[in-house]
């Protein structure tokens, strides 16, 4: 594998830099964003440690979503998806130029976003806050990305695509036509502009929005890396080929149609909840799909769970993955929802998939990646990864029980009834009740946070025994 | 909506679900044997190969369960122009629960209301309601036990902005309450304010009053002041005008020095506002509301 110290002029070589940038920040901007998610799950349990104005819960929650949805889950889907399309077509990075500016573009948002959210400069849009200046680099950005992938997959050796590569693109395309309609704004000043939608219709297009961003950004994108790094650290053939066709297809067009779920009980026309309901349970056997041949590459393969750490990470976060899929479409069902409407419910939900399924596919991902980038064949210690595994593992858990029992206690509060037709709880009764959970959310927060420090003393280890003599392996490998 | 923009939710909406179906049908009827030893497609990417297993029956089944019970609830309810065999919206259900609602509570509400607001404090009932009724809608501004914030009074110390009978009460929870104390800053000038605040806080009886600058302050009182506050700074009622003797402070943060304070609302003034809570809650709750408040005060 990594013996190729001499390589033949003629032959192609990969651009590791840019997968070895991004694959760093991914540890920086993880631990950033978790850390800030650790500071506001306090400031929940805690409310005296709000100190304002910069660092007050409504100015770092956006700081929290932004970071570790697009620093830390953006910088993790940069890195697999360049060093994965170049390792399954044999091409090198197309657009030399394009590939850096991805790079620093994307740090430069996230910069922009560390410093504009907490001096409250925001467009009030959730997972869409970073006002219109910034909003135009990230179109760039994205557009640039699009072009190295697309001319990266036309420059591959071989006559198919890799279905890795299909999710991949899809989320690129995808999260273009998202961001640039849902961010469409009328600029009053450098820092401030307006929806170019107003009311009704601005929230659905922002939900159109937000959800595509989880079906595409959280799911479809890191779908691409599972299709890669499962069936590569199993050494097994993917399940099914056509389940792979016939999952895709689905899941990318009716992923389009469930934003309107967002919405129950809201203004929003009945027959659009209505579409956004059915829809959003079809959607359950597409995502399941993803799950299932994840899962079934696994066969045969099941007894290096016992020994590979990094395995055990790929599974889990599908095990999540399937579970958080599935507890979606059943949020949907408008009698449900009900329910879990603006409880903490939904918050255990996102963090299950959050957690639970991106972040861990991540890490496991990387634990595979950053070794071949730096000439190794493993990482510095592999009882570490182990010990990240639990650590992950049992904060995520602690996490998503905890919200599950608050959100559920507060939706039966809210709408328990007294004889005489009155409320049986004031709000804050209901408030009370989740302290508990809100101080078990902020410990599975730290838990998980603990094993990030973990990865980032892995990662540092690994870099710095590089072995200088013998070069990473980017010469192009024949299939 | 019009029925251009019906059709195009139709044909989008048909072509989807028609389209999945379409996938998973043709895509069941290929054959491949599955299985262990079954053939990859040949395809090698890095080195990963592809099996060609077909799809599971209980998935598929799955799919088709969720996308037969799409079609249906479609049909049942609605969606783009078309009602739904149920003629069901959400407008009816809500209205239907109000009314079932009030078919079965409504009669203890309409015997309580009929009560003067004085006599319902020795009715349990009452207390339970309108103590209920409080804490989802009042104890957000004014606490939990009434005890008030700032700029929020303070309902259980009997000082009353605008007057603390059962009636008066009522009326401001039915039609709310805006409260306007002009800002004097520009008028009065530097001087003025500082003079006007001593002789506030003597009117109070405050310690360590500076009082020669009172004097000053309560000839301009006397000029400015007076039409609301009234003579010796008692308040008016009627204009919800605080009586200013009593050492009770609404604005006053706390921490904050009284002079601080009354020196803040001179240069600035101040604005309150209650809300209207007639068409929020229906006139027998307000009715109910405000006993447990004069309760509250009278205790």
């Amino acid at each position: 594998m990594s013996n190729s110290t001499t390589v033949p002029e003629e032959q192609t070589t990969y651009n590791y830099t840019v997968v070895r940038q991004f694959s760093i920040m991914t540890v920086v901007w993880g631990i950033v964003g978790m850390l800030v998610g650790v500071i506001i799950a306090a400031q929940m349990a805690f409310p005296e440690l709000n100190f304002g104005p910069y660092f007050h819960f409504g100015r770092l929650r956006p700081l929290h979503t932004n970071a570790v949805i697009f620093a830390f889950g953006g910088s993790a889907l940069f890195a697999t998806s360049y060093y994965v399309v170049q390792r399954t077509t044999q091409a090198r990075l197309a657009f030399e130029g394009l590939v850096k500016f991805t790079f620093w573009g994307w740090q430069a948002v996230i910069v922009a976003a560390v410093v504009t959210l907490p001096l409250g400069l925001t467009s009030t849009k959730e997972y869409a806050e970073l006002e219109w200046p910034i909003d135009i680099l990230i179109a760039l950005v994205w557009l640039s990305y699009l072009a190295v992938f697309v001319g990266t997959i036309s420059r591959r050796k071989m006559p198919h695509i890799y279905v890795g590569n299909w999710f991949y693109l899809a989320f690129i395309i995808t999260v273009a036509v998202l961001h640039v309609v849902n961010s469409a704004a009328i600029p009053v000043s450098m820092f401030k502009s307006y929806s170019a939608y107003a009311g009704t219709m601005d929230a659905m297009v922002q939900w159109w929005y937000g959800h595509n961003a989880v079906g595409f950004f959280l799911t479809a994108g890191f779908l691409g890396m599972m299709y890669y790094y499962v069936p590569k650290q199993a050494e097994r053939p993917i399940y099914s080929y056509r389940l792979s066709i016939v999952h895709f297809w689905a899941l990318i067009s009716v992923y389009m149609w469930a934003g309107g779920h967002h919405l129950h009980y809201s203004s929003l026309p009945d027959w659009a909840q209505n579409l956004g309901m059915v829809m959003s349970l079809i959607l359950l056997a597409p995502s399941w799909g993803g799950m299932i041949n994840g899962m079934m590459t696994m066969s045969g393969a099941w007894h290096k769970l016992r020994t590979d750490p990094i395995l055990r990470f790929l599974v889990v976060s599908l095990s999540f993955y399937g579970m958080a899929t599935f507890e979606g479409p059943m949020m949907a069902i408008k009698t449900v929802n009900a329910l879990s409407h603006n409880t903490d419910w939904t918050i255990g939900h996102v963090h299950s998939g959050a957690l639970g399924w991106v972040a861990m596919i991540s890490i496991g991902a990387l634990y595979h990646t950053i070794p071949r980038l730096y000439g190794q064949t493993q990482m510095y210690s592999i009882s570490l990864i182990n010990a990240h595994f639990w650590l992950a593992t049992i904060g995520t858990v602690l996490y998503i029980a905890a919200m599950w029992v608050n959100g559920i206690a507060q939706g039966l509060m809210w709408r328990a009834v007294n004889t005489d037709g009155t409320l049986m709880y004031s709000f804050v009764q209901g408030v009370e009740v989740s302290w508990p959970g809100y101080v078990v959310r902020m410990i599975g927060g730290m838990v998980f946070l603990t094993g990030m420090f973990l990865m980032a003393y892995n990662v540092w280890m690994t870099i710095r025994s590089e072995n200088k003599t013998i070069a990473a392996d980017t010469a192009a490998q024949p299939a | 909506m019009s029925s251009f923009w019906s059709a195009y939710i139709f044909i989008l909406t048909g072509i989807s679900i028609v389209g999945l179906a379409i996938l998973i049908t043709l895509t069941r009827r290929m054959k491949d044997p599955g299985g262990e030893g079954a053939s990859t497609t040949g395809h090698s990417f890095d080195g990963i190969e592809e099996f060609n297993n077909p799809l599971p029956k209980w998935w598929l089944n799955l799919f088709w369960i969720t996308i037969v019970f799409a079609v249906l609830y479609l049909i049942a309810y609605p969606v783009g122009n078309w009602d739904g065999v149920l003629n069901w919206t959400s407008q009816k259900e809500l209205t239907d629960a109000q009314i079932a609602h009030d078919r079965r509570y409504g009669e203890i509400y309409e015997r309580l209301a009929s009560m003067p607001v004085e006599d319902l404090s020795d009715n349990p009932q009452a207390m339970r309601i309108g103590q209920r009724l409080f804490e989802d809608n009042c104890a957000l501004c004014h606490g939990q036990a009434g005890q008030g914030s700032y700029g929020f009074p303070n309902l259980t110390d009997n000082d009353w902005l605008y007057g603390g009978s059962g009636e008066t009460i009522k009326a401001s929870l039915v039609n709310g309450r805006r409260g306007q104390m002009p800002a004097w800053g520009d008028a009065l000038g530097a001087q003025g304010v500082r003079a006007v605040t001593e002789y506030v806080m003597q009117l109070s009886n405050q310690d360590n009053v500076n009082a020669s600058l009172a004097r000053q302050g309560e000839a301009l009182y006397n000029a400015s002041c007076v039409a609301c506050h009234a003579e010796n700074g008692t308040g008016n009622q009627g204009l919800g005008a605080p009586n200013l003797t009593d050492n009770v402070w609404l604005y006053r943060i706390p921490g904050e020095s009284i002079r601080d304070s009354v020196q803040y609302t001179l240069n600035n003034g101040r604005a309150g506002n209650m809300p209207a809570w007639q068409n929020i809650l229906g006139e027998e709750r307000v009715h109910i509301l405000a006993g447990y408040v004069y309760n509250m005060s009278n205790q």
